[in-house]
């Protein structure tokens, strides 16, 4: 019983995914975009300061790291919950307008993501810090040379940070439902459902064909995007 | 060229260098010799300018080498002992030193491929240096220093766990290099290489030169009972 239950579930999804049912193509899209706007945002903010702290020796470095360590592993509930409070419309940053709206997903995200491209940054900079500053150096490489030379280097694993923090925020739920609300109208402008709110709806309505076919194309994303992402940094990040 | 007075050097509490002196001349190969953990390898990093918090006095040219160390690296290139390779391919590698002195594009092209034929690297001119054998990336990282016009090239064991063959052209390739005027310091625990290539030697122990002096009467006939204990104890003869 309990297998033909998730048997037809999955037949269900087949049917859905061949058929490109619009419901789950729009949610899908609107996945991707908000944890893609989000990923950027992190790495525009995240790279550049991962760059200077992996880089500079400084008092407090090591407390620094310790803290974007940290909250590498914050729950997602306790962030959603804190935005929502921040972003309420009594709240501090109420008058953003970013409760349940894409772009409150988005900067949700991101604040919960950016950790992880920091850190991330910071550790594919020390892996080759050391023995590429002082191969740079004897080579005759000023210290713009070194410095470049060094983010060059630690192009994959900066890659691969934004990578991971972009499938961080395309399979959260808590920042995605309190922020966002999981908001549906056909047709309507102001939709905020992703997939994992979506997921979790459908699951609680006992709809599994959806549940398993929205599972299955975040799968899918998640899959694609690092394979992607695998195949660019072998063909122009440079050799391995 | 190269004067060291009294250099000490330390990492926390312990000790890598005390009260080095040392005089290394234009165009000859001069060997340190000792164990792993002697002091070579800090040596050759201070040479290089790659540690510049050390105790002591270091004259390049006559001149103090810290006041100008950007200068003095310039004029050193170190080959370390485990090469590190550059993403990119063999030519990026030898190539990188050039490029960051803005060598035109032709010359880069003329001084690499030479280095590349010098070093028998020709056939992997275009293959990713890091998926070299350890060997031939030993090889690369000799092409991409010697590529460079410098004064005095620093080899840390440069053919340490080598095989005969890749040993032979790194060795034949440094003499062929002494012959152009350059100075070569070398640090090496291969008592057969340090006789077989150095004009020159000293021997390093616990952080101290022990005994220096021209390398046959070094080998044949040292003065200093640990320099004895050191090259007998190879059973070198």
């Amino acid at each position: 019983m309990a297998w033909e239950y998730v048997v037809n579930g999955i037949n269900g999804a087949i049917k859905l995914v061949v058929n490109g049912d619009p419901e789950l193509v729009d949610i899908a899209i609107r996945s991707v975009k908000v944890s893609g706007i989000a990923a950027v945002l992190a790495a525009i903010i995240g790279v550049p300061v991962g760059v200077v702290v992996g880089l500079s020796r400084f008092k407090g470095r090591g407390l620094l790291k310790s803290i974007f360590n940290a909250l590498l592993g914050i729950p997602t509930v306790v962030m959603g919950l804190i935005l929502y409070l921040f972003l309420a419309p009594a709240g501090p940053l109420g008058f953003l307008g970013l409760l349940y709206t894409e772009m409150g997903i988005s900067f949700g995200q991101m604040l919960l993501i950016l950790p992880i491209v920091i850190s991330f940054t910071v550790s594919s900079i020390e892996s080759v810090e050391r023995e590429i500053r002082d191969l740079a150096l004897t080579l005759g490489a000023n210290k713009i040379q070194i410095m470049f030379k060094i983010v060059e280097e630690s192009l994959s694993g900066i890659v691969l940070s934004i990578i991971a923090a972009f499938n961080r925020a395309v399979a959260e739920l808590g920042i995605a439902l309190m922020v966002g609300g999981n908001i549906f109208v056909r047709g309507g402008g102001l939709n905020t459902r992703v997939l994992t709110t979506s997921i979790q709806m459908y699951v609680a309505r006992g709809e599994i064909d959806y549940a398993l076919a929205l599972g299955t194309i975040l799968m899918a994303i998640v899959f694609t995007i690092t394979a992607i992402s695998n195949y660019l940094q072998k063909k122009w990040v440079g050799y391995d | 060229m190269i004067e060291l007075r009294n250099i000490e050097k330390r990492y926390g509490e312990t000790v890598a260098l005390k009260k080095v002196s040392l005089r290394i001349e234009r165009g000859e190969i001069f060997a340190v010799i000792g164990n792993s953990g002697a002091g070579k390898t800090t040596l050759l990093r201070i040479l290089s300018m790659l540690e510049t918090d050390f105790l002591g006095e270091y004259l390049f040219n006559g001149k103090d080498a810290r006041e100008r160390a950007e200068e003095v690296r310039g004029r050193i290139t170190m080959v370390f002992q485990n090469p590190v390779m550059f993403k990119g391919s063999v030519f990026d590698n030898v190539a990188y030193g050039l490029r960051v002195r803005n060598v035109d594009s032709d010359e880069i092209e003329k001084k690499v491929e030479e280095m590349l034929k010098l070093f028998r690297l020709e056939r992997f001119r275009d293959k990713s240096a890091r998926k070299l054998s350890g060997g031939e990336k030993q090889r690369v990282a000799m092409a991409r220093a010697f590529v460079i016009d410098a004064d005095v090239y620093a080899l840390d064991e440069p053919t340490a766990n080598l095989d005969p063959e890749n040993a032979r052209i790194i060795e034949k390739t440094i003499k062929k290099i002494k012959e152009r005027g350059k100075t070569i310091v070398l640090a090496t625990h291969n008592l057969f290489q340090a006789k077989r290539l150095a004009d020159r030697a000293a021997y390093i122990e616990s952080g101290q030169i022990i005994e220096t002096g021209e390398s046959k009467e070094l080998f044949e006939n040292p003065k200093h009972p640990r320099t004895q204990n050191f090259i007998y104890g190879f059973d070198f003869f």
